[in-house]
C-alpha cells in the first residue's frame, strides 16, 4: 500500500510508572488512503486518544514511542518539535471532545481562527479574517459574521464545535483527527457535525480519522474500522465487512460492544447481554488475551497465548482463537 | 384522568424560571426553564423523560425534588403536594424520592469511604443502630453486585466509574424509596459497562418495585428502560405515549426528527437521512405558540399565534402539535372530550 496517506506501522507507546510500565498502546498497524475515514474503536482506557497523540506528537515527553507512523512518505515519529509543528495544523490537524477547553475563553472566535491561519500562512490581518468568516459560513455558522465577532462562552456547544472544525481546516489539513468530536453533543448536533464532516470530507479530499467509544457511529459514517482493546487492535475490517445485512462481526469483544448499544428494536425492560468485569489492569495484563476474563467463551488456550492479529478473509483482520460463526453467537 | 388518584408521582403545570442578571445587577431577562409540564408515573412504572442540552429535563427533575421549588404548579407525589411541604415534613416526604445523578465522582464524597457513603441516609433518617447499619450497608453493596469484603472501605477516586454509580444506586436504594429519578445516570459511562448498571437497574426494579423518572438524551437508552416517554423540548412536553407507539408512530415532528438523528448500525444508513436545522432557541425569548415552531418543517400561520394544547389521539399517546404526524384512528370519545374543553 504505497498509495496510503497515513501509514502506521507497529506503534506502540508506554509510560513508565514506579516499576512497572503501562503499555498504552501495543504494535498497532494501520493504513489512511486519501480521502477515507478511518474509525478507531475503544472503551476508556483502550490506547485510541494516546494512539493518535503519538501520530501528532502532542504526547508528554516521558512517553516512549517506537514504530512508524508516514504521512506521504515522510517519517512523523521523532521528529523534532520545530518540524513536527509545520506537519500540525497544515497537513494533519485533530478536533478534540471538548470544545469549550480548547478554545481561549478570552479571545473572540473569529481571532481564533484566524490566529490559526497566520500561523501557518503569510497572509496580512485582514486578509485572514476575510478567510476566517469564508470558513465559518463553511462550517455552516448562523450568522457567520456576528459569530466572528462573539466569545466562545456565546456560543452553543454545537457553534463551538464548529468553530473549533474551522480551526481545524483553516489551512485545509490533508488528515483530520477527530477524537469523540461529537460524544458531549446531543443527538441532532451530533448528526449535524457528522454531516458537516463528511461534506468538508469530500470537498476538500481530505481522510478523517473518528476516535469514538460508539459503534454506531462507525457502522453509519466509515470506511473501515478499527478496534482496541487493552493498547491493541483486536479486529480490522471495512464497516460493510462488519456491520448491516452482509457484515460479520467475528471477534468477541467486538461483538459484546455491539451487543451493548441499546436498540430501538429491543422491547423496553430487555435486559442487555453483558459481559462481566472491566478492561484489565494496564500495569498486569494478563498472558493470554487481554478479554479472555470477561470472555463467555474463553478456553485454556486464550488464558495462555495471546490471539495474533491475522488476515483470516480478504481485508477482514481479527485476533481471536474462538470467533464468533458468521457474527452471531453471543452469549450462548 | 381517572388514574390520577392512584399515580405515585404527579406533576401539574410545573413552571420554573431563573432570572439573569446582566453587569451590574441589571435584570436582563427570565430563562423560562421549564414551562407549564404536566405529567403521572405510577407505581412500578418507569417513565422516560427525553430531551436535548437545555430542553429544562434536569430543571424539571430539581423541581420535583423541590431543589430549588418549582415557580408554580403542583408535584404530588404519594398523594401529598411537596410544593406546600415545608422543613421536617419535606424531608419524611422525601425519603421515597431518591436520586441518581450522570457524575457519581462529583456526586459521592471523595473523603468519605464506600461504607460512610451508603451509610449516610441511613443515620439522616435514624434507621436503626450502628451494628443494624453497617450490615444494612454490606446488604445493600451485595444489592448491586459489589463484594463488600473488598469496597466497602475504598474512597472514591479507587473505584471505576461504573463501580463508583454503583455506589451511588446502592446509597439511593438505602432508604427504599418508592421512586428513583435517574439524570442521565448512565451517560458517561462506557458502553459494557453502561449493559451492566442498566440491567442493575431493571434488576431492582423487579427486586425492588420501584418507579423510575429516567432522564437522558439518548432515545434509544431511554425506550429501553422506560414503559411509556416523554419527549421535551424548550421547557414543555411535546408528546407523552407508550414507548412502542412514541418509537413506532411518533406524532410530533420534533420526536421525527430526534429519531432520525440516531446513527444506525446499518453502513452508510444514516447519510441519507435529514438533520434538524439550525440552533434551538435561547429559553429566554422562546418563540410565541409552538416553542418547535423556529425549526418545524410543518409550521404554519397558527403554529406561531396559538400554543398547541396537548391532545390524546391514540390511547394513552398524547402530543402537542397543531399538525401531527400520523393521525391515526381518532377515538370518537377523546374528540368529544377535546370539544367539551
Amino acid at each position: 500500500m504505497t498509495d496510503a496517506l497515513l501509514q502506521v506501522e507497529d506503534l506502540r507507546v508506554s509510560f513508565a510508572v514506579g516499576r512497572g510500565e503501562i503499555r498504552a498502546v501495543d504494535g498497532v498497524s494501520f493504513s489512511v488512503s486519501p480521502g477515507a475515514t478511518l474509525a478507531i474503536i475503544g472503551e476508556s482506557g483502550s490506547g485510541k486518544t494516546v494512539c493518535c497523540r503519538a501520530i501528532m506528537g502532542l504526547l508528554p515527553a516521558r512517553a516512549a514511542i517506537s514504530g512508524s507512523a508516514r504521512l506521504r512518505g515522510g517519517e512523523l515519529i521523532g521528529l523534532p518539535e520545530a518540524e513536527l509543528r509545520m506537519h500540525r495544523g497544515s497537513d494533519i490537524a485533530m478536533v478534540f471532545q471538548d470544545p469549550a477547553r480548547s478554545l481561549n475563553p478570552t479571545m473572540r472566535a473569529g481571532a481564533q481562527i484566524a490566529e490559526a491561519i497566520r500561523t501557518h500562512r503569510q497572509v496580512s490581518k485582514r486578509e485572514a479574517q476575510a478567510q476566517a468568516v469564508e470558513l465559518l459560513r463553511m462550517v455552516r455558522m448562523p450568522l457567520p459574521e456576528r459569530r466572528f465577532h462573539e466569545y466562545p462562552h456565546q456560543l452553543s456547544g454545537g457553534m463551538r464545535q464548529r468553530v473549533m472544525i474551522a480551526i481545524a481546516l483553516a489551512c485545509r489539513p490533508k488528515l483530520l483527527i477527530a477524537d469523540e468530536a461529537t460524544t458531549a453533543l446531543d443527538v441532532t448536533t451530533q448528526a449535524q457535525i457528522m454531516e458537516l464532516l463528511l461534506d468538508l470530507q469530500q470537498q476538500m479530499d481530505m481522510a478523517l480519522i473518528m476516535i469514538s467509544h460508539d459503534l454506531g457511529l462507525a457502522a453509519s459514517y466509515a470506511d473501515e474500522v478499527v478496534v482496541l482493546y487493552a493498547g491493541k487492535i483486536v479486529e480490522q475490517a471495512a464497516a460493510v465487512q462488519l456491520f448491516g445485512t452482509s457484515g460479520a462481526v467475528r471477534m468477541r469483544y467486538t461483538r459484546a460492544l455491539l451487543d451493548a448499544i441499546p436498540h430501538l428494536e429491543r422491547p423496553a425492560h430487555a435486559l442487555l447481554p453483558v459481559v462481566g468485569g472491566r478492561p484489565p489492569d494496564p500495569t498486569a495484563l494478563p498472558p493470554g488475551c487481554a478479554f479472555a476474563p470477561r470472555c463467555s467463551h474463553a478456553a485454556d488456550d486464550c488464558l495462555a497465548k495471546a490471539p495474533a492479529l491475522l488476515e483470516h478473509a480478504a481485508g477482514h483482520r481479527w485476533a481471536c482463537w474462538h470467533p464468533c460463526e458468521n457474527g452471531t453467537g453471543s452469549g450462548n | 384522568m381517572s388514574e390520577q388518584a392512584q399515580a405515585l408521582l404527579s406533576a401539574r403545570d410545573v413552571v420554573q424560571e431563573f432570572v439573569v442578571r446582566q453587569a451590574g445587577g441589571v435584570r436582563g431577562g427570565v430563562v423560562h426553564a421549564v414551562s407549564g409540564v404536566s405529567f403521572d408515573v405510577m407505581p412500578g412504572e418507569t417513565l422516560g423523560v427525553v430531551g436535548e442540552t437545555g430542553s429544562g429535563k434536569s430543571t424539571l427533575a430539581q423541581a420535583i425534588l423541590q431543589a430549588p421549588r418549582p415557580k408554580s404548579g403542583s408535584v404530588i407525589f404519594r398523594g401529598t403536594d411537596l410544593t406546600k411541604l415545608r422543613g421536617r415534613k419535606l424531608l419524611r416526604a422525601r425519603r421515597h424520592l431518591q436520586f441518581v445523578f450522570q457524575d457519581p465522582f462529583s456526586s459521592l464524597d471523595p473523603k468519605w469511604r464506600v461504607r460512610s457513603i451508603i451509610e449516610e441516609p441511613l443515620i439522616a433518617y435514624r434507621t436503626g443502630d450502628r451494628a443494624a447499619r453497617r450490615k444494612r450497608v454490606d446488604e445493600l453493596l451485595d444489592l448491586v453486585g459489589l463484594d463488600p469484603a473488598r469496597y466497602a472501605r475504598r474512597h472514591p477516586r479507587e473505584l471505576s466509574g461504573g463501580q463508583a454509580q454503583r455506589v451511588a444506586i446502592a446509597r439511593a436504594v438505602a432508604l427504599e424509596p418508592s421512586l428513583i429519578i435517574c439524570d442521565e445516570a448512565v451517560s458517561s459511562l462506557d458502553v459494557l459497562i453502561q449493559a451492566q448498571v442498566l440491567n442493575l437497574f431493571e434488576r431492582l426494579r423487579g427486586e425492588l418495585g420501584l418507579s423510575y423518572l429516567f432522564i437522558a438524551h439518548d432515545l434509544a437508552l431511554v425506550k429501553q428502560v422506560s414503559d411509556r416517554v416523554a419527549v421535551m423540548y424548550l421547557g414543555k412536553l411535546c408528546e407523552v405515549g407508550p414507548g412502542e407507539s412514541v418509537y413506532q408512530q411518533p406524532l410530533h415532528p420534533y420526536t421525527q426528527l430526534l429519531l432520525d438523528s440516531i446513527p444506525s448500525t446499518e453502513p452508510g444508513a444514516a447519510r441519507a437521512s435529514v438533520t434538524i436545522k439550525g440552533e434551538p432557541p435561547s429559553p429566554i425569548h422562546p418563540p410565541s405558540g409552538c416553542r418547535f415552531r423556529t425549526r418545524c418543517p410543518r409550521a404554519a400561520d397558527i403554529c406561531a399565534s396559538e400554543a398547541p394544547p396537548m391532545r390524546e389521539l391514540a390511547s394513552g399517546h398524547m402530543v402537542a402539535c397543531h399538525f401531527p404526524l400520523a393521525a391515526p384512528a381518532t377515538p370518537a370519545t377523546s374528540l368529544m372530550k377535546e370539544a367539551a374543553q
